[in-house]
């Protein structure tokens, strides 16, 4: 079985001001960077349904130069409001670690 | 043309290795700035104007860049002071420079920069149709600016006009980050694109580097590229490390807004000079047609006492989940009784965390949990601490007795590390604005004194 982990140094998550949620996937290189962006599984269904998003407002963008994929969608709960969980937003990432990533299937030329 | 930009730090306040910082101050820069504040710490520096680092804190690293300041007779700016960059932080930090002038016997032309908003010339703003909503922003209306306190984040144009009179050390209320890195170079006609890139880049300190610190980077800004360079023995730049840092806290990285335009890091190249040192080039600044302020904005919405206790019976853990929501009845009804009718059960939230069962992911959390132990966190939001407080005495006592249907008598089912277990927290603050005020001036909204020390 394959993770995210397995494609990524880093994951992250951040607020982008008191109203956005942020995640950085660093991938190991440019083989795992390659390898995680064919698979698409970064995309904006999957944010919508574990974040309780309106996939219209998900924002994912490749970074080849940093190796990372960057997701953006509203906060779940405003930061700091009442009953806000995670005022840096800073353990939000969490579940997406060890998901199961299918691989790309191999393009044959 | 040749510019050199110092940021020493992070956040003045969180500290610096002074090995690195003299490292930076040889390099003779041609400014020094660094921010003081952000909205990341929540709504409550914003709302009730108390700074996130100590005073002693800001004191220390205030002391080590004024001194540096005078030594190369280069201006020292910083912005968002005291955190939120409310009035007061700025005559908060104002306050620690003429001590420290006074202490080591420096003397400079001082420009404060004031960033609060007054509620008429907001609601002048918005009865003009000029205050326009970003990306989730919350509904607002005409009277919420009397609820609240608000700021504008100014853009580099109030710190030029200070530079041009002669101010030597600018402290600035809420400005953007990269503004206070953008001023010098943008006067002495550096390249707008490669000034924003640059200022983004290194107003987080060494955030970028490897491994990220607090210390201090020096950007050399030259006709059609910068270089980044690192100043903490032991770290070392990337191209990578560099491109990602447009990823940190950021919606998009191939788009920054700010108050006058948009950079573009789309066509950005980041090239290995040297181990410490990355030469980046080619982004490009986009103008906006109209220029617009941020606006940031909190309100008080309550006041908490918190209660923390700890379950270790596992049984008491099954059945919690089912409790919590028995007992919450139970608690709108004893609000009437104790109260008398005079306190509203609507009012008042009782909120339970358990942690170790999914408390920080909340509706969010996939898996289901089985802990040992949990700890659960009852928090109690009301129009006033004496009701909170009130409140929180029997929440507590009544949490601890919960009736565990497999048990027969009356059991303990929390256990309580103090006493009392009842902690008052406090006002309750709420962001109120992600907006921009449209249609203004550059520095029309802000407001700057000067004087001699």
């Amino acid at each position: 079985m394959t993770t995210l982990l397995d494609y990524c140094s880093l994951v992250r998550s951040k607020n982008a001001g008191p109203f956005t949620l942020t995640f950085d996937f660093m991938c190991h290189d440019q083989a795992a960077y390659d390898a995680l962006v064919a698979t698409g599984f970064l995309n904006p269904a999957l944010f919508a349904t574990l974040y309780d998003a309106d996939p219209d407002q998900i924002l994912v963008v490749n970074h080849p130069l940093a190796l990372a994929v960057k997701v953006s969608l509203p906060r779940p709960t405003v930061q700091g409001d009442l009953r806000d969980t995670d005022c840096y937003a800073g353990q939000q990432y969490a579940p997406l670690m060890d998901m199961e990533v299918t691989p790309a299937p191999l393009h044959s030329s | 043309m040749e510019l050199r930009i110092l940021a020493p730090t992070g956040a003045l306040g969180a500290g610096f290795d002074t090995d690195a910082f003299a490292r930076g101050v040889a390099a003779l820069p041609d400014v020094i700035a660094c921010d003081a504040g952000s909205t990341d710490s929540g709504p409550a520096a914003l709302g009730s104007g108390t700074p996130k680092l100590s005073a002693q804190a800001v004191t220390r690293d205030l002391r080590l860049l004024l001194r540096a300041r005078d030594e190369l007779g280069v201006p020292l700016i910083i912005g968002s002071c005291g955190t939120s960059g409310r009035d007061d932080g700025v005559d908060w930090v104002a306050a620690i420079a003429r001590s420290i002038a006074a202490e080591e016997n420096l003397s400079f032309k001082l420009g404060l920069i004031y960033s609060d908003q007054p509620a008429q010339r907001l609601r002048d703003l918005y009865d003009a149709g000029r205050i326009r909503p970003l990306p989730h922003a919350p509904a607002i209306d005409r009277d919420l600016f009397d609820r609240g306190h608000t700021v504008a984040m100014m853009g580099i144009e109030p710190l030029q006009d200070a530079l041009r009179d002669g101010c030597e050390v600018i402290l600035a209320g809420r400005a953007s980050d990269t503004a206070l890195f953008a001023a010098v170079p943008q006067l002495r006609g550096a390249d707008p694109g490669l000034t924003w890139h640059m200022a983004k880049t290194i107003e987080c300190g060494a955030a970028c580097a490897i491994p990220p610190s607090a210390n201090g980077l020096l950007a050399t800004l030259r006709e059609d590229h910068f270089d980044v360079t690192t100043l903490a023995d032991g770290t070392r730049l990337t191209p990578r490390s560099v491109a990602a840092h447009t990823l940190y806290e950021n919606t998009d990285p191939y788009r920054v807004a700010e108050p006058s335009g948009v950079l573009d890091t789309t066509g950005a190249t980041y090239e290995a000079v040297d181990e410490r040192t990355v030469r980046v080039r080619g982004a490009r600044y986009l103008p906006a047609d109209d220029y617009t302020n941020k606006l940031e904005g909190a309100e008080l919405i309550g006041y908490q006492t918190v209660v923390f206790g700890g379950v270790r019976d596992r049984v008491v853990i099954d059945a919690l989940p089912k409790l919590v929501p028995m007992a919450k009845e139970y608690f709108e009804a004893k609000i009437l009784d104790v109260f008398g009718g005079t306190v509203d059960p609507a009012d008042v939230d009782i909120d339970y965390r358990l942690y170790g069962a999914g408390a920080v992911l909340g509706g969010s959390e996939p898996d289901p949990l089985a802990p040992r132990e949990l700890g659960v966190l009852i928090t109690v939001t009301a129009p006033d601490q004496a009701t909170a407080h009130a409140i929180a005495t029997f929440v507590a006592h009544a949490s601890s007795h919960l009736p565990v249907p497999e048990y027969d008598g009356l059991v303990s089912t929390l256990a309580y590390p103090y006493s009392p277990p009842e902690t008052d927290r406090g006002p309750l603050y709420r962001f109120t604005l992600h907006h921009v005020a449209t249609g203004v001036a550059p520095t029309e909204l802000f407001r700057t004194t000067t004087e001699e020390l």
